[in-house]
Parts: C-alpha cells; sequence; structure tokens
C-alpha cells in the first residue's frame, strides 16, 4: 500500500446541472487526519462536492481522488473507507436503531463476527444505546440525526464525510457532536464537514476553505483567515444610510474592508486606524467577518 | 475509535476489499438483499396478505364462474386451465407493482439508495440485487394460486417443482421493467398510464382466463411478444406435461425478456441515481 499525502485531492473539477455550474474548477486537497469545514451558503456547491467524493456525483472535468482511488474508477474501493451523513434523513424508518445499524455493517462488509459488536459501539458513540430496539419513526429529530451519525461511523471510516451534520439539533446535543467531531479527528480520522454555521466551523476545523458559487474562495485555519482578511481589530460604527455610505466610502480608500448589517457598518483590519472613520465600537474580529468580507455575501 | 485497532490495510481483511473491476460483487449483492430482508420482516403481513388473497379471488370467481359454463379447454377441466394461469398473474403482481411504486418512493421519497450508493455498491449490484429479491419474492407468491387449485382437485405432476424457478425468472424480468418504468415516470401519478396500457392487456392477453386461439390472428400471433405468454405455457407444460420443443423457447422468451429490463433497469437507474 502506498503513502497517501492527501486523503482527497479534487483538481480543477467541474459539475454542472444543465446552465448551473455547481462546481466549477475546484481544487481542494485535504490532508490525512485533518478536519476540514466546507463554508458556504446555500447553493454554494458543498453538497455537490461531497457527491463527487463517493462518486454519487461524477464531475464533468478534472480528476477526483480519495484515499488514493482515482474516482470514478475505483469508487466502490473508496466508498468501502469513507463514512457519509448525508444532509437529507434517509433512515430506513420502519426499522429500529439496532437494525439500521446491522443492515449498514452489512453494506460496508464489516465482517460477520464483528458486526453486533460495530453496532453497539456506533449506538454508544451517538449516546443511544438505550433507544437500541426503538423503531426510527418513534425517535425525535435529534435521535434521528445522531443515528444517522451513527450509521456513517458504523465500519470505522478513515474518512467521514458530514454534509451539515448539526441542522436542527438543539444546542447541548449539537456541542455532544463537536465533541464527538473532535474525538474522531484526534484520532486521526480525516473529516470533512460541511456547515453554514460559522461557529461551527469556528470551533471543529483545523482548515475553512470557503465556497461560494462552486469555488473555493480561500482557504486557511480560522485564525490565519482572520488574520488575513479581518485583521486584529474591528470597528463598528452606525449612523443613518447616508452616514454609513460615507463611511464605507472613506474605507474603500483606505483599502479596508465592509460590511453592512442593518443601521450599522463594520471596518475590518480597523487596527491602524484612529479616529479617521469617526466614533465607533471596536472588537475581536471573527470568522463570520472573514466569510461575508469573502463571499460578498451576508451569512444565510 | 482508534487508529491502531483498525483494520491494517493489508491484513487479513484486505480480501473483503471490494474490486475495481465492473463484475457483480456477491458481497454487495448479499448487503442489499439482507437490507430487504430485514426491513420485509416489518411489513410481511400485509404485503403477503394481498400477494396471496387477490389471486386467489380472481381463481375461484374465473374457475367456478365461468367453469360452470365452460367444462373443457384445451382438454383441461377450467379450473385447472385457470389455476395455472392465475399463477403467472400474481407472479406479474407481485413483482411489477412493487418494483414500480416501491422502487420510486424509495428513490424519490426515502432516499434510500443515496444511501446505499455510499456504501461499497454501485448501480448494476444495487439494481440486480432489487430485481432478484422481487423475483423470489413473486415466484414464492406464485405458489398460492397453485395450491389452492391444488385444494380444489388439480393432480399436477413431478415437473411441477420447477414451477418457482418459472415465477422467479418471471417475476425478476418484470420487476426491472418496474424499475426501469419508475426510473422514467415524470411522477408517480404516470404509473397509471402504465398499468392501464401494459400491465393490463400483459395479463389479460397471456392465456391466463382463456385461450388465445380464440382472439384474432394478429392478436394471437402477438402473443409471442408478451413474456407473461411464455410464462403462462411453462407453468401449464410443468403441471399438465411438457412436449415438443415449444418449452425451450418459451424459456428462451422469458430469458430474454429479463435479460433486456435489466439492462435497461441498471442504464434507467444509472441515469437517475448518479448526477
Ligand atoms: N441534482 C441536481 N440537479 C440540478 N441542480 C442541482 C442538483 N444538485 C445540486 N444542484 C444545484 O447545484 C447548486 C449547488 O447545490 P449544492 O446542493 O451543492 O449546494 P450546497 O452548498 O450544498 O447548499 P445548501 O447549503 O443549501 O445545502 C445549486 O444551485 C443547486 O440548485
Ligand atoms: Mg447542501
Amino acid at each position: 500500500m502506498t503513502t497517501i499525502s492527501h486523503a482527497i485531492a479534487l483538481r480543477g473539477v467541474t459539475k454542472r446541472f444543465g446552465a448551473i455550474t455547481a462546481v466549477d474548477r475546484l481544487d481542494l486537497e485535504v490532508p490525512a487526519g485533518i478536519c476540514l469545514g466546507l463554508l458556504g451558503n446555500n447553493g454554494a456547491g458543498k453538497s455537490t462536492t461531497m457527491r463527487l467524493l463517493t462518486a454519487q456525483a461524477i464531475a464533468d472535468a478534472g480528476t477526483v481522488e480519495v484515499l488514493g482511488h482515482p474516482l470514478p474508477r475505483e469508487a466502490k474501493a473508496a466508498r468501502a473507507r469513507c463514512g457519509v451523513v448525508p444532509q437529507r434523513d434517509n433512515l430506513d424508518e420502519e426499522l429500529t436503531a439496532t437494525q439500521q445499524l446491522a443492515v449498514f455493517a452489512r453494506l460496508y462488509r464489516v465482517p460477520r463476527r464483528e458486526r453486533r459488536a460495530a453496532v453497539a459501539r456506533a449506538l454508544e458513540l451517538v449516546e443511544l444505546s438505550d433507544r437500541a430496539h426503538t423503531r426510527i419513526d418513534e425517535l425525535s429529530g435529534g435521535m434521528r440525526r445522531r443515528l444517522l451519525i451513527a450509521r456513517g461511523l458504523v465500519h470505522r471510516p478513515e474518512l467521514v464525510l458530514l454534509d451539515e451534520p448539526t441542522v436542527g439539533l438543539d444546542p447541548q446535543v449539537r456541542q455532544d457532536l463537536w465533541s464527538l467531531v473532535a474525538r474522531l479527528r484526534d484520532e486521526g480520522t480525516t473529516v470533512v464537514m460541511s456547515t453554514h454555521y460559522i461557529e461551527e466551523a469556528e470551533e471543529l476545523a483545523d482548515d475553512v476553505a470557503i465556497m461560494a458559487r462552486g469555488r473555493v474562495i480561500d482557504r486557511g485555519t480560522p485564525r490565519a483567515l482572520i488574520a488575513r482578511h479581518a485583521g486584529a481589530q474591528v470597528r463598528e460604527l452606525s449612523g443613518d444610510p447616508t452616514e454609513l455610505a460615507a463611511v464605507e466610502a472613506r474605507a474603500r480608500a483606505l483599502g479596508l474592508p465592509t460590511r453592512r448589517r442593518g443601521p450599522q457598518v463594520a471596518v475590518l483590519r480597523a487596527e491602524g486606524l484612529d479616529g479617521q472613520l469617526g466614533e465607533g465600537r471596536t472588537r475581536l474580529p471573527a470568522l463570520e467577518d472573514v466569510f461575508v468580507s469573502v463571499t460578498g455575501e451576508e451569512v444565510t | 475509535m482508534s487508529v491502531v485497532d483498525r483494520a491494517v490495510p493489508d491484513g487479513p481483511e484486505a480480501v473483503d476489499r471490494p474490486r475495481a473491476s465492473t463484475r457483480l460483487e456477491l458481497r454487495a449483492l448479499a448487503g442489499v438483499l439482507h437490507r430487504e430482508w430485514v426491513v420485509f420482516t416489518r411489513y410481511w403481513r400485509s404485503t403477503t396478505f394481498s400477494a396471496v388473497v387477490e389471486p386467489t379471488i380472481f381463481l375461484l370467481a374465473f374457475g367456478f364462474g365461468i367453469g360452470a359454463l365452460v367444462a373443457e379447454v384445451q382438454g383441461m377441466a377450467y379450473l385447472e386451465f385457470v389455476g395455472t394461469g392465475v399463477v403467472a398473474m400474481a407472479v406479474l403482481f407481485a413483482s411489477v407493482f412493487p418494483a414500480m411504486f416501491g422502487t420510486y418512493v424509495k428513490r424519490r421519497f426515502q432516499h434510500t439508495y443515496d444511501g446505499i450508493l455510499a456504501a461499497p455498491i454501485d448501480v448494476r449490484e444495487l439494481v440486480t440485487a432489487e430485481a432478484l429479491w422481487i423475483g423470489v419474492r413473486s415466484g414464492t407468491y406464485g405458489l398460492a394460486p397453485l395450491l389452492v387449485a391444488t385444494a380444489f382437485g388439480l393432480r399436477p405432476g413431478w415437473a411441477v417443482l420447477v414451477v418457482p424457478l418459472i415465477g422467479v425468472a418471471t417475476g425478476f424480468g418484470f420487476a426491472a421493467m418496474g424499475i426501469f418504468l419508475s426510473s422514467i415516470v415524470p411522477s408517480i401519478d404516470s404509473f397509471g398510464y402504465v398499468i392501464s396500457a401494459l400491465v393490463t392487456p400483459l395479463f389479460l392477453l397471456a392465456g391466463t382466463f382463456f385461450p388465445l386461439e380464440n382472439l384474432p390472428d394478429w392478436v394471437a400471433a402477438g402473443a409471442v411478444i408478451n413474456p407473461l405468454y411464455h410464462t403462462v405455457e411453462l407453468v401449464r407444460g410443468s403441471v399438465f406435461g411438457f412436449a415438443g420443443a415449444a418449452p425451450l423457447g418459451h424459456l428462451a422468451g422469458l430469458l430474454a425478456f429479463a435479460a433486456v429490463t435489466w439492462s435497461a433497469a441498471v442504464v434507467g437507474m444509472r441515469r437517475v441515481l448518479i448526477d
């Protein structure tokens, strides 16, 4: 077996749906063992990218390599080593939690004698052991999501693809899932997680790739991205629309990015400023400022 | 979970790795069949009820209703004629309907196939296993009318033991046809057209309830392209005795039908499941 430098390598990948280019000449390399956050608004191309990684979508151009396997040619071999948690719940509602996991343990070729233990372990991982024999249609929404995640982990994948795993979860359960993801990563599993919750990417991702219109427009650790785009300080100024427009114009002249939200404009990389732009509140920058600054879109 | 106790890539588990080749892997088929089996254990009662009761009603209604008017058809008591014909109808209904509706619902509403195809299974294996499952199930249900007819006096010969195989082959072909149709219909309501324009003529014009000789020549000749006609002929042959080389022709017809529908189902499902 050859050494794999990248768990994932996408090069020049384009995927079109009719007139829509969902993924546009995408280059994305993910080193083994990290957690990559794919951050992007609705329609940015996150799910399509995930589907390209399991060869459930086939690229129109470019090359896709997953765990050293070129896709789609060696798709099955790659998929056997990946765990997928889809954005859309597709549990078999008429089964119990245990039955569902047993079915997937077999689909993922967990050897017969290990299946029972694999199922028990996966249930434990998401704290559903006490609901092992509950029918899925009797589980709460959060429990279903946890089971969906357990299903993606039942065969101990080396690469886990999580497509917006925490949508619709209450804050406590979301925290639990964050620690689960952190644990996976600590144990050497490569994790790719799409999200549009910025705090989630900030919390979990070693590396964040910001996607918009099918491309990665910037990539780096949350800290590096913040330093690059938002600087060390953000100045927030309030006023009526004309005043705000004036502030924006002056900031632009100084080469500083701005971000408008309601009756407020935030000036990024404001650490070098004295009173030039007027009085305002100074705060520390966050990944959200970066996102807005590089995509030109507010967070949805 | 830890890195160390994960299966070593080149260790003994390496044999479990899926191959890059395009052949059907038994393990992949077994995984999908296992899923169907586990799901079946949750709903077998209702499915089995309708698959068994409906053909039985047809059998008894026609057997006694028409049987009172018609003493013999092609040298058989009418109940025997219809008892063997209804086997084919039972297999058709138990295969084409679940294949059309079940496959459509699993794909469009439940997104079941998206989950399965994220595992080391390709579309060809998925389609083959689904058609095989429905084929075996419908072949089994097809035995019900035969048992009922036996209770009412049918005395089949030993060759009746091949009826399950005929049933499975028929069921596989019609399941694949249903899967293919599910991949091209614009919505689930469109199956209404398929049922009126395709399924109804298939089961009426196959020699199930009346012999085809009495129909206009062109209809009778057209039966050759009706796979269910071959099923009916094979079932009657195995119950009352085969003659000549005709059964081989019927068998070839059935297998050709299954091969064509299977290929179409694979292509059709690949088109809608893989972006
Ligand atoms: N099967 C498909 N057929 C047609 N268009 C599609 C298909 N899948 C995705 N698209 C389009 O591709 C674009 C990217 O979609 P994608 O689902 O990858 O976005 P996303 O980043 O996952 O968004 P979200 O956050 O809403 O899940 C969208 O414009 C979408 O409408
Ligand atoms: Mg998405």
